[in-house]
């Protein structure tokens, strides 16, 4: 039997044949909606492929993209990445995270900063490779600086089964994982004084894979059902991105609203549930977690349980952690980009004064983030 | 630009050549530097000049070393000039504590690369600092290089040229990434750090007219084409599925979220050559091993000027910019 190669599992999405082919069919059915559809890509994934394989020059006009809020990076508020600074400046510690983390500005700096003055950083591609740099460094404190979705919480919660497990002693965390859902509803439900209201612009999401994979489709359930707004969970391949597209509008077509699954190939309805039992068992919903251009969102976060507050260096170190709020830049116009009010290219300081070497929002940090996509490949649209 | 130095910095893309820009290049301003050719040519046009120093972690990986790395280095920058490499100068810092045999191993390799390259080192420079101080060891080799072709050069690319790539890209830096990763890969990938200079002897011997050519080194593929398309103030329209890249490679790529287009390579070179001697020049290259996929990836036109554009099979375009930030993973 011949190995399966990794090319295996993208080859056949990347396909121009039936990207053109799929092309073709949206734009037949497109031709028969009412009104233009305008659809959130909420993770930052979709966003990053949308403008890197063009998608949006395949689509006719009444079908228009709307960049979500979904890139951990980018909705990592500057207080939070202060308090991953000022951690990392202590003396015998290490400050561990994952990949373009270091690279998100707070107020003193990015850690990418911190590291050049001195300071112990480091970035990891599992955090279970936090295990190798505790065991090398017996006598430095590691902390964990834990960011992402639904995609990468159950990581962070089989590394402090380890550390529980195994009585390792000098492994800490800071939580900063997010959810979904939760910052899905905000976008529609809430209200902003100076707009009528946010959600006559998302008309339906595209909901991200990977997130599923952990979670299940079961998390998007009540959009259809109380927000009225159909949800088509999709791969991150332009074969499913399109696969997906045509799925929304058939659904408006049909007159129909429903939660559907493009990435068949993975996801099911109820998802990774020992996944999803190992978060439970660690983690409890923090009532606010703010976002960075969004503001504070009830339930959006998880914090660790009051009983695993010895591993919680954010109880820890409580007294150095600066806990007021800080501002966005006065210019930048994130908040109204991931709400979907704005596209990148409406903003003043797009691509002038905010680049991705120097981000001032939170959208132009991380390759994922809907500025950074635009100035990277969507200046020829 | 930043107040201290980052690892960003020194990454081949855009804050590196910031850095260069506006520090060396301010200071030590001439009209040949300005050139910012991959060699400088001096003396009238007779010689080519470049330094290069090597700094890389393992010194040991699969295809190559640091030593083969220093020669290949600055060997191919003379080479990418038109020029043929004849004295180099070694220079090595060595960190305290760091293993003889490891060093003989090293400048062995240098060795063997410099007789393929028919080149001698003729003067060096040996320190030793405290641990601590280095990564193990630095080598900077400088060289110096006969012209056999006089006027190679990235500022003179028109319409008239195609753009021609050597062989498959991004195998160094995913090597490096998956050795100093410790990304455990079932994989035969191997750097293509490789010696270039019988391939251009070759072109020019039978007279390909070859406008410019670059080794396509850190930054990778999208750096040169990004520096060129500025240079020769140019646009460069990329055949995204005429780009050569390997299955282990685009596995990498995959895994990680990188671009193969943003990857190092040492011995994958970029050649804009006159569209009526495209075949001729890969035909010369295909009788090399290291070059028997050489193919042309792109046009020059005047659509988007200074830039650089991708086209997919697929019927859309995007721009390809140069690389910027520090080569780091995708967090999910």
């Amino acid at each position: 039997m011949s190995q399966l190669q990794l090319k295996d599992l993208y080859d056949g999405f990347r396909n121009p044949e039936v990207i053109e082919g799929f092309a073709k069919l949206i734009n037949e059915e497109a031709k028969k909606l009412p009104k233009p559809v305008n659809i959130m890509e909420v993770c930052g994934g979709h966003t990053h492929s949308i403008m890197k394989f063009g998608l949006p020059q395949l689509l006719p006009k009444n079908i228009n993209f709307i960049h979500g809020p979904g890139c951990p990076v980018c909705i990592m508020p500057k207080e939070r990445i202060d308090h991953a600074y000022i951690l990392a400046e202590l003396d015998d510690t290490i400050l561990v995270t994952l990949g373009d983390m270091i690279k998100v500005p707070g107020s003193h700096g990015s850690l990418q900063d911190a590291r050049a003055k001195g300071a112990d950083v480091r970035f990891v591609y599992s955090p279970l490779d936090t295990l190798k740099i505790a065991q090398e460094n017996p006598d430095k404190k590691i902390i964990f600086f834990a960011i992402g979705f639904e995609t990468t919480t159950p990581m962070t919660t089989s590394l402090i089964d380890i550390v529980i497990k195994k009585e390792i002693k000098n492994i800490f965390f800071h939580i900063n994982h997010v959810t979904v859902p939760e910052v899905m509803v905000e976008l529609i439900d809430s209200r902003d004084e100076h707009v009528d209201s946010y959600n006559n612009r998302i008309d339906a999401f595209l909901g991200p894979s990977h997130v599923s994979v952990i979670t299940g489709s079961k998390i998007y359930e009540k959009f259809p059902k109380k927000y009225n707004r159909p949800v088509v969970v999709a791969g991150f391949e332009p074969v499913d991105v399109m696969e997906a597209i045509l799925m929304i509008v058939r659904q408006f077509n049909e007159g129909r609203c429903e939660l559907e699954v493009e990435y068949k190939r993975l996801v099911s309805y109820d998802g990774n549930k020992k996944a999803q039992a190992l978060i439970e068992k660690y983690f409890e919903k923090a009532s606010l977690f703010k976002w960075r251009g969004l503001g504070n969102i009830p339930d959006s976060g998880y914090r660790l349980k009051d009983e695993y507050a010895y591993l919680d260096a954010e109880h820890i170190y409580a007294d150095i952690l600066p806990k007021e709020e800080i501002e966005d830049h006065k210019l930048c116009i994130c908040g109204d980009i991931l709400r979907g009010m704005a596209k990148p290219n409406e903003c003043t300081i797009f691509g002038t004064a905010c680049k991705p070497q120097t981000p001032l929002g939170s959208c132009m940090v991380s390759s994922e983030g809907a500025c950074a996509a635009y100035y990277k490949y969507g200046n020829l649209l | 630009m930043n107040k201290q130095i980052t690892l960003a910095m020194g990454n081949g893309g855009e804050e590196n050549n910031e850095l260069i820009s506006k520090i060396f290049y301010k200071a030590f301003k001439n009209e040949i530097l300005q050139k910012s050719e991959d060699a400088a040519v001096i003396h009238g046009g007779e010689l080519a000049f470049s330094t290069d120093s090597f700094t890389v972690s393992p010194l040991f990986f699969p295809g190559a070393d640091i030593g083969k790395l220093a020669v290949c280095g600055t060997c191919n920058d003379l080479a990418m000039m038109g020029a043929k490499p004849k004295y180099l100068t070694c220079s090595v810092i060595i960190e305290e504590g760091f293993s003889t045999r490891e060093l003989e191993k090293i400048v062995r390799s240098m060795k063997k690369e410099l007789e393929v390259n028919g080149a001698v080192v003729v003067s060096g420079d040996t320190k030793v600092v405290p641990r601590g101080s280095v990564d193990k060891i630095f080598i900077n080799t400088t060289g110096i290089g006969e012209i056999q072709k006089k006027g190679i050069s990235s500022n003179n690319i028109t319409t008239d040229d195609v753009i021609l790539l050597s062989r498959d890209i991004g195998c160094h830096g995913a090597t490096i990434f998956c050795a100093r990763e410790g990304i455990e890969l079932s994989t035969t990938l191997e750097s293509d750090c490789a010696s270039l200079t019988h391939q251009v002897q070759a072109l020019l011997d039978a007279g390909v007219k070859v406008t410019a050519m670059r080794d396509a080194t850190r930054g990778g593929v999208s750096a040169v084409l990004n520096e060129w398309a500025k240079q020769s103030n140019i646009c460069i329209e990329v055949q995204e599925d005429a780009v050569p890249v390997s299955q282990e490679v685009n596995g990498v790529c995959e895994m990680l979220g990188f671009e193969a287009l943003n990857l190092a390579n040492e011995g994958t070179f970029v050649l804009a050559v006159k569209k009526e001697d495209a075949q001729k020049a890969l035909d010369i290259l295909h009788g090399f091993e290291n070059s028997k996929n050489a193919v042309t990836i792109a046009s020059v036109t005047k659509q988007y000027s200074q830039k650089v554009i991708l086209l997919s099979p697929y019927g859309t375009k995007r721009f390809l910019d140069t690389p910027t930030g520090e080569l780091l993973p995708r967090i999910c």
